[in-house]
């Protein structure tokens, strides 16, 4: 028997089927005067079964990787008028649906730009200098027994490709910059005021580069975009870095690289089924891997909620979103 | 017979550089490294005689040595090599040489310039990165299996906004400095003398950088005055969520302390390229998952080698043709380290 009141305030309900990361990690930035969680995955009902039961009058849902609002949910939730991420992505949210029925969307544009753009950097500079590899040497007492440890390459003059120049793609470019880096990049379309040189497609910047960091959104032109004829025209010695979505690598070409020797390394925060991770990876010296936390910091989170809390607030006041996705 | 160029002087009547002990280059190298037809190589480690033996049988024929870190240049040594004008060395680092006696027996000295600074620069923003944000951590997590069985790996700690302190704003220091404004830090600094035209916040001491910094970061010369400089007092003033780098010289942290603090939870981290027994690391820092190590070669690239390759055979050319050093140090404005 169900336990829980749903209806103990009187306060509209924001539907919340998994709870992203933000909200795990710091609920107490979700008490509002404006809205109550109606939180599903408290429940022991089947998730149709409980939102036919609880959610039909719910008017916003939260939404995140691990959190997809698709076409069938949508349809069991008729009040539904908002969607808000809770991530930095949207890709696991039906927008042509949402379009369709005049449903908002918004997401936490900006406040994770900086915090992926230094994991970036730092997935970089690690494949290139080998720093993670090194660490494990002196643990494991080698360098007293074998002494020094392989050269790395030198960041500097080195041509970096930017995938997608968004605000995570941007973050990155002024950081490379610093470090006397030529950035390139390509995207949907070329950016006016930017003084990086555009690439038309990804195969193009591929061959140009001797990295290629991944910034943009999934989408299904995306999609497996990064394929073996991609990372071929990077190169033996050319590294891949992906903080943006797995499945824009076709990760099975790209491990095949990488056991092969057809790339020089990579430097994965996500995958295509996380938490999943190709065993070859395991074994590589030349791949940095990182369970999907590229933006997982306290500061970073607290910024997010606030953008989240603002937008929940906005909607329900009637007033205009902070940060509305939908003209895109 | 076959005909003599006499425009190249032979083997026999090449200068002589001295090598005391086998340089890391010649290591990853081969020992070819530095060749030069102007100048030839007397290896003092390929000998079985006794360092002091060997000096002293081929000390009237030395005008140069080219020395690494690990082979330092001391007084004594310098005593029995009358006609000694230079030392080369392959490091950044001076503090193995007696700069000294150098500057007494009137010895010019060349070393790296600046040409490891980048590289430093690079490890050095990597370390502090890899600490804040986990980053061999989270690496070694992954690779264990351990996020399909036990779930996210707890959260980093943001870089931007942090306050840098840097220690020694020299060459590396300010490259430091540069990169770390890009990623929103503020900086500030100690130094032996505040420098006119920074904009950084100057300390007139460690301490005091250490109480108002979220990381310090050491980029200074190792010295008598620098000698564990980072000792129990500026730990404890860099607080429990204060982080430090070293990528200079390890003697300069007082190493026994920083480890009982990495292990009590007195200080946030550290990123550690230096030790002060290389190659020997305290063991306790293995266990650490907030302590990232590297056997220092934080200037250890490809690029940097040709580069050093370049400097070292450049400087010597430049000497054996009374031409202008391209490296040289200027001894009057370099503190002595007695080692």
């Amino acid at each position: 028997m169900e336990q829980c009141d749903y209806r103990s305030q009187d306060l509209p309900q924001v539907l919340v089927i998994k709870p992203p990361p933000i909200l795990t990690f710091f609920e107490d930035k979700f008490i509002s005067s404006k809205f109550q969680l109606l939180k599903a995955w408290e429940s022991t009902l089947p998730l149709d079964q409980f939102l036919t039961t609880y959610a039909g009058s719910v008017r916003a849902v939260l939404s995140s990787a691990d959190s997809p609002i698709t076409a069938d949910i949508i349809r069991l939730l008729p009040s539904l008028q908002i969607v808000v991420a809770a991530g930095a992505g949207i890709n696991q949210i039906d927008l042509n649906e949402c379009r369709r029925l005049g449903i908002a969307v918004t997401n936490v544009a900006g406040v994770f730009s900086d915090d992926g753009a230094d994991a970036a950097i730092g997935l970089l500079i690690d494949v290139l200098r080998k720093i993670s590899a090194a660490d494990r040497y002196v643990r494991n007492g080698l360098w007293h027994a074998k002494g020094d440890y392989p050269l790395g390459s030198k960041l500097g003059g080195k041509r970096v490709g930017i995938v997608g120049l968004g605000g995570f793609g941007l973050a990155v470019a002024k950081r490379l910059e610093a470090f006397g880096c030529i950035v390139l990049y390509n995207s949907r379309k070329q950016k006016p005021f930017v003084p990086y040189p555009f690439y038309t497609n990804v195969y193009e910047l591929a061959i140009d580069s001797d990295a290629l960091i991944i910034c943009c959104a999934l989408n299904a032109e995306t999609r497996h975009m990064i394929n073996r004829k991609v990372m071929l025209a990077l190169g033996k010695q050319g590294i891949i870095i992906n903080i943006a979505r797995g499945a824009i690598i076709n990760e099975k070409e790209m491990v095949e690289c990488l056991v092969k020797g057809e790339i020089g390394g990579a430097g994965l925060d996500v995958l295509e089924n996380e938490p999943n991770v190709p065993e070859e990876l395991f074994e590589l010296d030349n791949v940095v891997l990182s369970p999907h936390r590229v933006v997982f910091t306290p500061e970073g989170f607290m910024a997010a909620c606030e953008l989240v809390v603002g937008n929940l607030e906005a909607f329900f006041s009637d007033k205009p979103l902070l940060s509305s996705v939908m003209d895109e | 017979m076959a005909p003599h160029n006499n425009s190249y002087p032979s083997q026999h009547d090449l200068p002589n550089v001295l090598i005391l002990k086998l340089p890391p280059s010649f290591v990853i190298f081969g020992e070819h490294f530095f060749d030069s037809a102007k100048f030839r190589f007397l290896k003092a480690y390929e000998s079985s005689l006794p360092l002091p033996q060997f000096l002293l049988a081929h000390a009237q024929s030395v005008q140069a040595i080219l020395s690494s870190g690990g082979a330092p240049v001391t007084a004594d040594t310098i005593c029995l090599l009358p006609n000694l004008r230079l030392v080369v060395t392959t490091s950044q680092g001076l503090n193995h040489i007696d700069l000294s006696e150098c500057r007494r027996r009137g010895i010019a000295v060349a070393g790296a310039g600046t040409i490891f600074s980048a590289d430093c620069a690079d490890s050095v923003v990597e370390l502090l990165i890899d600490v804040l944000r986990k980053v061999s951590a989270a690496n070694r997590f992954v690779k264990q299996g351990l996020w399909s069985s036990q779930g996210d790996y707890p959260l980093g700690s943001k870089l931007g906004g942090k306050r840098v302190g840097i220690v020694g704003l020299g060459n590396i220091g300010s490259e430091v400095a540069k990169r770390l404004e890009a990623f929103g830090c503020s900086i500030s600094y100690n130094s032996r003398n505040k420098k006119p035209s920074v904009p950084y916040a100057f300390y007139p001491n460690v301490g005091e950088l250490a109480a108002n910094c979220d990381a310090l970061i050491i980029c200074c010369a190792l010295t008598d005055e620098t000698y564990h400089l980072i000792n129990k007092e500026v730990l404890s003033a860099l607080g429990k969520d204060g982080v430090i780098i070293n990528i200079a010289r390890g003697p300069i942290v007082d190493e026994k302390e920083l480890v009982r603090c990495l292990v009590e939870g007195e200080i946030r981290g550290a990123g550690l390229d230096v030790f002060e027994h290389e190659p020997d690391v305290p063991h306790e820092l293995f266990a650490l998952d907030n302590v990232v190590m590297s056997p220092h070669n934080a200037v250890f690239t490809r690029e940097s080698f040709e580069d050093l390759r370049k400097i070292v055979v450049g400087n010597l050319e430049a000497f054996f043709s009374n031409e202008p050093l391209l490296t040289a140090v200027n001894l009057d404005d370099q503190p002595h380290f007695s080692g």
